[in-house]
């Protein structure tokens, strides 16, 4: 019963979001906040991940490097999953500011792919003696950063910013549906090649066995990504939002 | 035929046009008037569904023939391909005997990309009688016609009118036209941003 | 639909554009890989039902930004926008002209342009059959690219950049049925897959290419 009335109480006022005055204001509220839980949280999270856990019997020292991979990868594929939600709004409801929620979205994710892709790398060559393996996991982040630029690039094609809005949200939404398939594809396509032989990746948290010495920090580092995403995103939105009213206000001149 | 209430159209988010009210009935043809700029041809687009209004209703029975600027014109068909198409997309059957309206006839198994710019503005008002469609909306028509044809065009508006079609046209210059003209300069004074909550202060 | 299938099919063909550019792309593409890998012919029949694919895959791309192209600067797209016609079939029609002038004659060419690579017949008889299969997604997907590209200059970068990601799918299901009847295995749910993807592709991707289309209009 508690939940239904925290919904009902929850949806109208997100939706009051939409409105740019309104998001600026709430934004603007929450943002301060946000950076110092975000501080808070990533650092511990880092600071107990790097030197107050000890080193990993089979892999030494290399395996800090989770407390930047896996939390990087978690919102490299949220960030992808919040640009559709943003895309499906605004098709839907025609209401800038989520539209522009997901153009702010699309860079911080592709970085967060980025650098899940590099310290995956980072962390395979001692492990498998070579940086890039096509193993299906890597393989997938890397076409969900194919998607991203495809994203982002179409952003950056077209002036008329209702029409590129529509756009790349047909973009994105067609994206996700074929991001979902390739990742199907390509479990076929490893397993297809190389029966039997695929790399086991250690990839933290979906692996049983890992003790709860890592896991505790690993937890914190991922909130702590979470919610470095949620302030990224802010200030993403809020600039493109004071880039709308800027255009806004140049056509006032025009107009004159 | 058509009933416009309330519209307003703009482009590239500031309003062209505000407050446009004007009922065509069968037989009645209305000419738009007004400066380059002012909006016409967005107001055409959006009568003709190309475009979305701002504000206010667009209602009209059956579909609508369009003729715009850019003509449609594929160059390595000919005259009579060009309109067979366009008959097909319409549903409509097509006799040769259409040609003789603005005397294309001669000029029928002549790949289009060898007709003159008059010749084809002459082939794109022979396509609006192929459509069958009531209502035609057309874009300075007679742009680069020539005074014999433009003579033409005028008879063939006014037997469509007469066969209880209607037509919806915009001119820059006067047209020798037994129709009414709206002249859009009185709508364009209201001029504003359009783009939905950005038009106050964010702080 | 059919006229203005009929139309694209006819245009294509006078201009010279559509059966022929496609094809001898994909040629040139077959034949400069002995160049840059060696003359071996074993290494050559390895690669080759991946390559042939890949080439078949280009080719459809490279073609598929004229499919609205033509229509959007000459103004007839905006006349076909406001004709009965509902736009999810436009984009349909011409996907289908598109397959007929570029995948079907790519997927019969394949298996003889295998030849060169040293692939056997029976093999190159899979391929075709592949891409049979697969050239239909190849040009729907292609040609929704083509509407989100439509007003850009110069789109064509943007446009692979935009397709290539989504060809993805139709390339791993294709090289891999390919691959194992190289191998001499059973033809395994591969062949389904690709035809999946096409099925799907027409399922979906005309909503979203008029809404392309539509926004492009506006």
């Amino acid at each position: 019963m508690r939940t239904i009335l925290g919904m009902k109480y929850f949806w109208p006022y997100f939706w009051k979001l939409a409105n740019p005055k309104v998001f600026m204001r709430w934004s603007g509220l929450c943002l301060p906040w946000l950076i110092a839980l975000t501080v808070l949280c990533l650092g511990t999270g880092l600071i107990w991940g790097f030197f107050l856990t000890p080193d990993d019997a089979r892999q030494g020292s290399t395996v800090k490097i989770i407390y930047l991979h896996v939390p990087s990868a978690f919102i490299a594929i949220n960030g992808y999953f919040v640009m559709v939600l943003g895309s499906l709004f605004w098709l839907v409801r025609r209401q800038h500011v989520s539209v522009l929620v997901a153009k702010a979205s699309a860079p911080i994710g592709m970085t967060m792919t980025v650098i899940a892709l590099t310290t995956g790398a980072i962390w395979g060559q001692p492990m498998w003696g070579t940086y890039w393996v096509w193993d299906p996991r890597l393989t997938s982040f890397l076409i969900l950063f194919l998607f991203y630029i495809g994203y982002v690039a179409l952003w950056a094609a077209i002036e008329n910013q209702d029409k590129v809005a529509d756009l790349t949200s047909v973009l994105a939404l067609v994206g996700a549906v074929f991001a979902v398939l390739s990742r199907y594809a390509v479990l076929f396509w490893n397993q297809g090649l190389h029966q039997g032989t695929t790399v086991t990746v250690a990839d933290g948290v979906n692996q049983k066995n890992i003790s709860s010495i890592f896991f505790q920090p690993l937890l914190l580092s991922m909130i702590g990504f979470g919610l470095l995403f949620l302030t990224l995103l802010l200030v993403g939105t809020r600039t493109e939002i004071r880039a709308q009213r800027l255009q806004v206000l140049e056509g006032l001149e025009k107009l004159k | 035929m058509l009933k416009v209430s309330n519209l307003s159209v703009g482009r590239g988010g500031i309003s062209l046009l505000n407050d446009v009210n004007f009922v065509l009935k069968a037989g009645q043809a209305l000419v738009l008037r007004g400066p380059n700029g002012v909006g016409k041809t967005t107001l055409l687009r959006c009568v003709a569904g190309l475009q979305d209004p701002l504000l206010g209703d667009i209602d009209h029975e059956g579909s609508v023939a369009y003729a715009a600027h850019a003509e449609g014109i594929k160059g390595s068909m000919s005259v009579i391909e060009n309109l067979k198409f366009w008959a097909d997309v319409y549903g409509r059957s097509m006799t040769e005997e259409v040609l003789l309206t603005y005397k294309l006839n001669d000029l029928a198994q002549r790949p289009a990309a060898n007709l003159s710019a008059g010749q084809k503005r002459r082939l794109s008002l022979t396509r609006m009688l192929v459509t069958g469609c009531n209502l035609w909306i057309m874009d300075e028509p007679t742009a680069s016609l020539d005074a014999e044809n433009i003579a033409l065009f005028y008879m063939t508006v006014n037997s469509h009118l007469q066969a209880g079609g209607a037509a919806l046209l915009s001119a820059h210059n006067d047209l020798n036209l037994n129709a009414e003209t709206l002249d859009l300069a009185q709508f364009c004074k209201a001029r504003s941003i359009v783009t939905s909550n950005f038009d106050e202060p964010l702080e | 639909m059919i006229q203005l299938f009929t139309r694209d099919v006819v245009l294509s063909v006078r201009s010279g554009g559509g059966f022929g550019l496609a094809l001898a792309f994909f040629l040139i593409v077959v034949v400069l890989m002995p160049f840059a890998l060696g003359p071996d012919q074993f290494v050559l029949a390895k690669i080759a039902p991946g390559l042939l694919w890949l080439g078949a895959l280009l080719a459809c791309l490279l073609s598929s930004d004229r499919i609205f192209g033509m229509d959007y600067e000459d103004g007839t797209l905006e006349l076909l926008a406001t004709s009965p016609l509902p736009l999810e079939s436009v984009y349909l029609a011409k996907s289908a002209a598109h397959w007929l002038t570029t995948g079907l004659p790519l997927s019969l060419a394949a298996p003889v342009f295998g030849l060169l690579l040293n692939l056997n017949l029976k093999v190159g008889g899979v391929l075709c059959l592949s891409l049979l299969l697969g050239t239909p997604a190849l040009s729907l997907i292609g040609s929704f690219g083509a509407t989100l590209t439509l007003g850009v200059r110069r789109g064509g970068l943007l446009l692979s950049l935009l397709v290539l990601p989504l060809y993805i799918p139709t390339l791993i299901f294709g090289a891999l049925a390919v691959n194992a009847a190289a191998l001499g295995k059973a033809l395994d749910g591969s062949l389904l897959s690709i035809l999946a993807i096409s099925l799907g592709a027409i399922a979906v991707l005309p909503f979203f290419s008029a809404m392309a289309l539509r926004a492009n209009l506006q």
